[in-house]
């Protein structure tokens, strides 16, 4: 396997989605092959991170306006029923 | 809400008409929506308005959910959509389809190689820790090109699977791996050439390809 042929299965090996016969190939080509293993680790990494980023808050005034758009539409919609 | 009551519980006795739980079910996840239209629009009033739509739409079709999917996935697929059309307006295209602004051309451009190579110097978890990580990661992710962040957004921020981010896309699975794949090359770049311990650098003497 070269490198090209194993970016184009980073995917399916970091989502664990890759074909088992595959899987064997590109664990011993990136055990011979240092920077492959290097890039592999980051994307993990990568992905990590963003998994654990935050949620944006939202601002406090539009909160109260959505709750109260809300209660408006709910109150239209359970009285016409 | 002390114990969790589950999605299911709360759809169920909002569709019989109680209001709280379906603000409990707003509670739970207008931040991951409003998020999501942030970092899909890049712009808070665009994203608070696709909140509310996002919102008002899940009440008013909540007798349509059925529950194949989770009510987390029904939400993010509608918030998507409400973005994908502001999306679609900026760019002066309200006429053309759905497919048609989201599959544009992917041709088969190579896959980027990577250039940086290093092992960075501290672990996610160290990272995630710190502040200026945040402002890092939001930034690589709004430097990416639209059709790569929206799918990066779905499946990895979002942890949608493959194919119901190819579903609130209206794209293909193989469309999705691929802009899956760019994007992911893409952030790893710009990451690791901040994140990443010089001294550790490959250097490409060796030829990938």
């Amino acid at each position: 396997m070269k490198c090209e042929e194993m970016l184009a299965m980073l995917n399916d090996y970091v989502d664990g989605t890759i074909d088992p016969s595959v899987c064997e190939e590109f664990e011993q080509h990136m055990a011979g092959c240092n920077p492959c293993q290097v890039v592999v680790d980051n994307i993990r990494q990568t992905i990590t991170l963003y998994k654990n980023d935050q949620p944006y808050e939202l601002p406090v005034r539009f909160k109260e306006q959505l709750h109260e758009a809300l209660r408006a539409k709910w109150q239209e919609k359970f009285s016409t029923k | 809400m002390a114990p969790e009551t589950a999605d299911d519980e709360l759809v169920v006795r909002a569709k019989a008409g109680e209001l709280f739980a379906f603000e409990s079910l707003a509670n739970r996840y207008e931040k991951r929506v409003y998020s999501l239209a942030l970092r899909m629009l890049r712009h808070e009033q665009d994203a608070e308005d696709v909140t509310q739509q996002t919102f008002l739409s899940a009440l008013e079709h909540l007798d349509g959910f059925r529950g194949e999917a989770g009510f987390a996935t029904w939400l993010l697929r509608i918030a998507t959509h409400a973005a994908l059309k502001v999306i679609r307006k900026r760019d002066g295209l309200d006429t053309v389809s759905l497919e048609a602004a989201t599959e544009s051309t992917e041709s088969d451009e190579s896959i980027p190689h990577p250039e940086y190579i290093a092992d960075w110097s501290q672990s996610p978890g160290e990272l995630v820790a710190r502040n200026e990580t945040r402002s890092l990661i939001e930034e690589a992710l709004a430097q990416l090109d639209e059709k790569h962040r929206i799918v990066f957004l779905l499946r990895d921020v979002e942890g949608l699977s493959v194919t119901e981010t190819a579903t609130a896309l209206g794209l293909s699975e193989a469309n999705v791996k691929v802009r899956l794949l760019r994007a992911r090359l893409q952030l790893r770049e710009r990451l690791t050439t901040t994140l990443g311990d010089p001294a550790s650098r490959i250097k490409q003497a060796h030829h990938h390809g």
